[in-house]
């Protein structure tokens, strides 16, 4: 036993000698950590959890040889933030996948993400921050015979929380990129796609005869010539009812989404505007569920992701079930030197999106008539859903101060987005001011306040009292490349509950120092939609102490 | 302790140190490109000298300030040390349209790539952008960092300094 031991006790010091010729593979890795203290605020409605703490926390593994590459997830919810799915409980490894890469074909076996297209029809994604985790469970194929001609196929289960959902998706994608296959040396480029997904899930309804194979398909085109670009993408969903009886739910009509958009860019000039139609495109993995976790693709929101809290305040979500969507956006960079340049030159993004309902009549969409319907296209209902049109301007003053400025105006039908009785709250307009300038002080030492102004009116009367007007500061101090330290404050001083005229002050600092992150904060957070990359879910309000942890090796 | 449990840490102990003394080199996943063609991540290559990987998304303020500042000086930085900057995007289809306008509106002089679903993100253990990594002539990693404070660039800068040929 000894001698086994020394051997390779030997054994590994010599490798350490040679282990730049003899590659045993690498680890690497990622982990992060998210702890939260929850104490009661009756004022701001915070609700103390019975756990005092609680704790979400994921370590990646990863390793890797050559071309193949294998990998865990340890996931931990001791017990899940409050803004989570209480579904996520406990501890586990729901996360792990082998895969390998060889001539132009990769193979997966375990979980593994994808998307077909742009998502219409199917996406598997993680996006941490809102809780979601669709990973899939099975096996995937992805091939390249030849240069220019992209296949996929894949099998497997999706994943809801510690488990996986009813449904079993199987799915094909093919690509040609025309311009490679054939080899051509055009000046424009073309590049075709097609998408094909179905889901088994056995039938146990008596009385109503249920698809138990239900497919969707999506053909996509994408033609790039010198300056300009042009996508589109055409999907369609067959008869997919809820398995309720509901008249609204039983629904067996198709579904279809067409999404366009067409860009012209230059030095110093961006020009993009896209407009889509989506009728009945909720897609699940059990169709006897309700909840996010179910949904297995992505409808982009065409409104521009904000990152300014009040700008932020009333985010729109994207209608599924029926929606027609506009967005322009122009961005404009005035040379150095130039009238509107100045010094340093001036930057200007402009951008307008506004989603409607579906179809010219009133009561002729999926919506509105269970049965049968023939919505119009490319006809906006009156009724509107969201409008957004804001305009920033960054301008650099001199060589220690920068500056950006916000000026916008959101509709925001409140009832209709978040699902409450028509009449609530109406729809609110709201004008929102933003200013942010940073002054650097010193080398590596910089100071930034922002200070933003929301006010607010509902267009029709409404039940329940406004929020109303909002103001709210933040002063931020760093050091690079170690530190940061913020204060800010909402305040909510237009209410018109008295009582709810509040202040929801944060405190935050952080450490950095290459790839680990600390961050540690105490404060009130206002209960509302927050939302990432498109999707929102509602975070309750909370008061408390959090830490956060993000590392990578 | 027993012997032979010292033993087998020793053995594992250092069977790991082999693991992670290693050079870390990129994975092998494909990325988009603004004209919509694959590319694998591995391919990249700037003659041997130092290449600067940098995530980052459009709705993500502190990484646009981080490029956008780092253009002011690229010019500078090229000369002196022939680096080569990589800017990946990991917006999704919501606000991937918009990259390609607002890149070369900006006036980006970097090579940029798309991420829409997160596969490379997840392969190099990035969970916040911005998250910029440093390269060595043979495509390594040798130093990476997470976010971005205005001043940030010098200490990248520093780093690119002390590999550059």
């Amino acid at each position: 036993m000894k001698k086994i031991l020394c051997f390779f006790t030997t054994l590994g010091i010599s490798l350490l000698g040679f282990s730049q010729e003899l590659n045993l593979g690498e680890v690497h890795g990622d982990f992060n950590l998210n702890l939260q203290s929850y104490q009661e605020d009756k004022l701001i409605g915070a609700k103390a959890a019975d756990e005092i703490i609680l704790n979400n926390a994921y370590l990646n593994l990863n390793y890797l040889k050559g071309n193949f590459a294998t990998g865990i997830r340890y996931e931990s919810y001791l017990n899940a933030l409050a803004d989570y799915d209480p579904d996520f409980k406990g501890n586990g490894i729901p996360y792990m996948y082998a895969t390998y890469n060889i001539d132009g074909l990769e193979v997966t076996a375990g979980n593994y993400y994808e998307q077909l297209g742009s998502g219409l029809i199917f996406r598997s994604y993680e996006e941490k921050g809102l809780g979601i985790d669709n990973a899939m469970d099975g096996v995937r194929v992805k091939y390249s015979p030849l240069k220019g001609i992209y296949l996929k196929s894949f099998i497997g289960k999706s994943r809801t929380y510690f488990t996986y959902a009813d449904g079993i998706f199987r799915g094909a994608d093919g690509e040609l990129n025309i311009n490679d296959v054939f080899n051509l040396k055009s000046k424009t480029k073309a590049i075709i796609g097609g998408s094909f997904i179905s889901r088994y899930q056995k039938r146990e309804n008596v009385m109503f005869k249920i698809p138990q194979n239900v497919a969707a398909y999506a053909s996509r085109l994408n033609i790039i010539r010198g300056n300009w670009s042009y996508y589109s993408e055409f999907a369609y969903k067959l008869n997919d009812p809820a398995n309720l009886l509901n008249k609204s739910k039983m629904n067996y009509a198709p579904g279809s989404a067409l999404t366009n958009n067409i860009s012209f860019s230059k030095k110093g000039f961006g020009l993009s505007a896209e407009i889509h139609r989506i009728d009945n495109m909720t897609f699940k993995s059990d169709r006897d569920r309700n909840g996010k976790a179910y949904i297995i693709n992505y409808i982009p929101t065409l409104s521009k992701p904000h990152s300014y809290a009040l700008l932020a305040m009333y985010p729109y979500a994207t209608q599924s079930d029926g929606e027609i969507a506009i967005q322009v956006d122009l961005f404009l960079k005035f040379k150095k030197g130039s009238m509107l340049g100045g010094k340093y030159g001036t930057k200007l993004d402009l951008n307008y999106s506004r989603m409607n309902a579906l179809s010219g009549d009133y009561g002729k969409s999926f919506l509105n008539d269970e049965v049968d319907y023939t919505p119009i296209p490319l006809c906006f209902a009156q009724e509107r859903y969201f409008q957004d049109m804001n305009l920033e301007i960054n301008k650099k003053i001199n060589k220690k101060i920068k500056t950006t400025c916000i000026i916008a105006n959101q509709t925001y039908n409140k009832d209709f987005i978040e699902g409450k009785p028509t009449g609530d709250y109406g729809v609110i307009n709201s004008t929102i001011l933003v200013a942010d300038i940073s002054y650097k002080i010193k080398n590596g030492h910089s100071i930034r306040t922002e200070l933003q102004r929301l006010g607010s009116i509902q267009l029709e009367s409404a039940k329940k009292l406004a929020e109303g007007d909002w103001s709210m500061g933040l002063l931020e101090y760093t050091i690079s490349p170690n530190w940061f330290f913020q204060i800010q404050d909402m305040y909510n001083w237009g209410n018109e509950d008295v009582n709810k005229q509040l202040h929801y002050v944060n405190i935050n600092a952080g450490f950095m120092k290459g790839a680990n992150r600390f961050e540690v904060g105490y404060g009130k957070k206002r209960e509302g939609i927050f939302c990432v990359g498109g999707v929102c879910k509602t975070v309750p309000s909370s008061n408390g102490f959090n830490l956060s942890i993000t590392s990578s090796f | 302790m027993n012997k032979k449990t010292l033993f087998s840490f020793l053995a594992i102990t250092l069977f790991t140190t082999i693991i992670f003394a290693q050079e870390r080199a990129l994975p092998n996943k494909e990325v988009k490109t603004l004209d919509g063609s694959n590319f694998n991540i591995t391919d990249i290559e700037n003659d041997g000298n130092p290449i600067v990987i940098s995530f980052w998304a459009t709705w993500c303020k502190p990484c646009k300030k981080e490029l956008n500042n780092i253009a002011e000086v690229y010019e500078d930085w090229q000369d002196e040390t022939a680096v080569k900057l990589i800017a990946i995007s990991i917006d999704d289809s919501r606000s991937m349209m918009r990259v390609k306008p607002y890149v070369n509106a900006s006036d980006w002089e970097y090579e940029i790539y798309l991420d829409p679903n997160s596969d490379l993100k997840r392969a190099m253990g990035v969970s916040t952008v911005p998250h910029t990594f440093l390269l060595n002539g043979e495509n390594k990693i040798v130093w990476q960092h997470q976010g971005y404070v205005d001043g940030d660039e010098n200490k990248l800068y520093e780093q690119i300094k002390k590999i550059a040929n």
